[in-house]
């Protein structure tokens, strides 16, 4: 068992490693120099030596290896360094944008949560049933509905209906409040993002709700609790749903590491200033430490939140450290 | 030691009517497939629609795709324009036509060539074992925790725009997702029997992959390649959004949202409406179609 788990925390290292020279390889392979954009983008004429004295500043003068072991021994103190557009530290351009990100994508999860186990559980209740059908329609069509094609119906609708009630049409304020200073201002801007992409996670979640349970629902145990005269919902909450849910908090946590995905197109739908479009704008402007970092961090997020499904596997089911 | 993976058997099943008899003749068999995969037919009545039109776009559209009509400009749906017009007086019917094309051109390509990768990778990877395992393991997690998005950007940044890139920043982070879920099934199958077997013969590596193995996960795979083709479309989409996929005048699902859909929403929901609803019913399809195809091809969820 201990075995196991050391050698799976081990096992998160090299990805991490992989990962980072995977996103410096990719950047370096961009064509395009920063220092011309920084350069030129303001239309005035440099000459050779402001070129190469950017180039000196921001570091990218020195060889591939020296940059990617400096990049790596940054890592290693957590320290991401400067964002090379802007020239503010990496961690301050993150952690002004992650709030938002952050608060879209916990509420987008427990918009998922509160729509996947109910339904799901329903659906496999009545399995083959005509709720069965709405509820399995109604999960493979958020599979397939681009999520951004549905914020801009739903900014639509709003729109619409707004214009219908109130006679003028009102649109989502895009300038983030934390919840804490002006909460009705907060969900207004959060709630249609977090609803759009919360449609699609809850999707995949319901139809592992759904498989989960029908396949406990076959257990002996819960014949045994029907037989020996358990009330029906006591045998559903604390006999089936308490072990299906398992596989589900799994397909909840995996999915919330990839959520990042779908913030990219969301924030670019509802104009939120997140992680998301930073980037993309990171990766246009060829910020290398910028990216980096970005892509570290979200690298992180998902192998972490992989190690600890595992692990939390390995305590449930002791078969599995024997593998 | 599953071998319940082996397609054959429960392909035959489906098509198979109420008295136990294998239907002939075309009609007779899309009639049995209908009523024994109501679900299915659903899935494959849409695709059909979607991938015909596609492919007959040339003669469906009553308009040039990219032709622009300033005197019909934004027009709401009409007899002239069933879909109605864009901001550049472009019929959306005909746009929506010939981006059917451009979506199953991306997601079949897409779809069929990180699908065999990823089989051969997966395949493989289970079968040699050991060290070339491992390896292959760590890699497939690296790309795995790898943001996708990154990734395509990075590669239409190298790159360039285009379908062609577009293709290659869609497959790329698809090959280890499906050569994983390859992996799983083949590293059943090379337990079996037959396959010590094989290699007591004396047959090489080629042929007992070829032979023995890849027939075997074929169910799984297939399973995996359709929700692929769904997966790349949603991709395309979303990268032609953001402008960094099928670039005009290539008539595309994900381009017509961008730009004009959001400005001119309130006034024309039509030309925000009517792609995204191609997407959906498409992505649908497939879905639906995949679905079905799992509970065939693997029986133990069939009751499910």
């Amino acid at each position: 068992m201990y075995r196991y788990i050391i050698s799976r925390i081990l096992l998160v290292f090299p990805t991490l490693i992989g990962a980072a020279a995977l996103v410096f390889l990719l950047m370096r392979l961009v064509p395009g120099d920063i220092c011309l954009v920084r350069l030129g983008s303001g239309g005035t004429s440099f000459t050779q030596a402001a070129l190469t004295a950017c180039h000196a500043e921001i570091g990218i003068d020195r060889p591939w290896i020296v940059q990617f072991l400096d990049f790596l021994w940054g890592l290693a103190r957590l320290d991401f360094g400067k964002s090379m557009w802007s020239g503010k530290p990496v961690v301050v351009e993150i952690a002004t944008r992650f709030p938002i990100s952050l608060e879209v994508a916990l509420m987008a999860t427990v918009i998922a949560v509160a729509l996947a186990i109910p339904l799901g559980t329903i659906s496999a209740l009545k399995q083959n049933s005509w709720i069965d059908l709405v509820v399995r329609t109604f999960s493979i069509a958020g599979l397939a509905t681009p999520s951004f094609w549905l914020g801009i119906v739903s900014i639509l609708i709003v729109l619409d209906f707004t214009q219908a009630v109130f006679g003028h049409p009102w649109m989502p304020p895009i300038d983030y409040v934390p919840i804490w200073q002006d909460p009705i201002r907060n969900l207004s801007i959060v709630l249609l993002p977090a609803l759009t992409i919360g449609y699609r996670y809850s999707a995949v979640s319901m139809r592992m709700t759904r498989s989960a349970m029908l396949e406990v629902l076959r257990e002996d145990y819960i014949r045994t609790a029907r037989a020996k005269g358990l009330v029906r919902r006591l045998i559903i909450n604390r006999h089936a749903l308490k072990n299906a849910l398992l596989p589900v908090v799994t397909v909840i946590g995996i999915e919330f590491a990839f959520l990042i995905g779908g913030l990219v197109v969301t924030e670019q739908v509802f104009n939120l200033n997140g992680i998301g479009r930073l980037m993309v704008l990171s990766v246009q402007n060829q910020d290398y430490t910028l990216t980096q970092a970005l892509v570290m961090v979200v690298v992180t997020i998902a192998v972490l939140s992989n190690l600890i499904v595992d692990l939390f596997y390995a305590w449930l089911d002791p078969r599995i450290s024997l593998a | 030691m599953t071998l319940e993976v082996s397609p054959a058997p429960a392909a035959a099943a489906v098509l198979v009517d109420e008295r136990g008899r294998t239907p002939r003749g075309l009609w007779r068999i899309t009639r049995t497939f209908f009523r024994r995969q109501p679900v299915a037919a659903v899935g494959l009545v849409l695709v059909l629609i979607f991938g015909l039109a596609g492919i007959f776009a040339d003669w469906l559209a009553p308009y040039s795709p990219t032709a622009n009509d300033f005197a019909a400009m934004t027009e709401p749906p009409s007899w002239a324009h069933w879909l109605g017009t864009d901001q550049l007086g472009r019929d959306l019917l005909s746009r929506i036509l010939y981006g059917a094309r451009t979506a199953f051109i991306v997601g079949l390509t897409s779809s069929i060539i990180g699908g065999l990768l990823g089989l051969v990778i997966g395949v493989g990877s289970a079968y040699f074992g050991g060290q070339i395992d491992l390896w292959l393991q760590r890699v497939i997690d690296i790309v795995i925790a790898f943001p996708a998005i990154i990734m395509a950007l990075a590669i239409v940044s190298i790159f360039g725009t285009g379908v062609q890139n577009v293709i290659l920043a869609i497959t790329i982070p698809g090959i280890p997702r499906c050569a994983r879920i390859v992996r799983s099934s083949a590293l059943a199958i090379r337990e079996v029997p037959y396959v010590d077997a094989a290699r007591a013969l004396g047959y090489g590596h080629t042929r007992i992959i070829l032979n023995h193995m890849v027939p075997n996960v074929m169910g799984p795979f297939l399973v995996v390649i359709t929700a692929f083709v769904g997966q790349a479309i949603l991709a395309e989409a979303a990268l032609s959004y953001l402008g960094l996929g099928v670039q005009e005048p290539v008539p595309a699902w994900g381009l017509m949202l961008q730009g004009g859909a959001e400005e001119y929403a309130s006034t024309a929901p039509w030309i925000a409406v009517f792609p995204g609803l191609a997407i959906m019913l498409t992505v649908f399809g497939i879905n639906l179609f995949g679905d079905a195809l799992r509970d065939v091809l693997d029986p133990k969820l069939r009751d499910r």
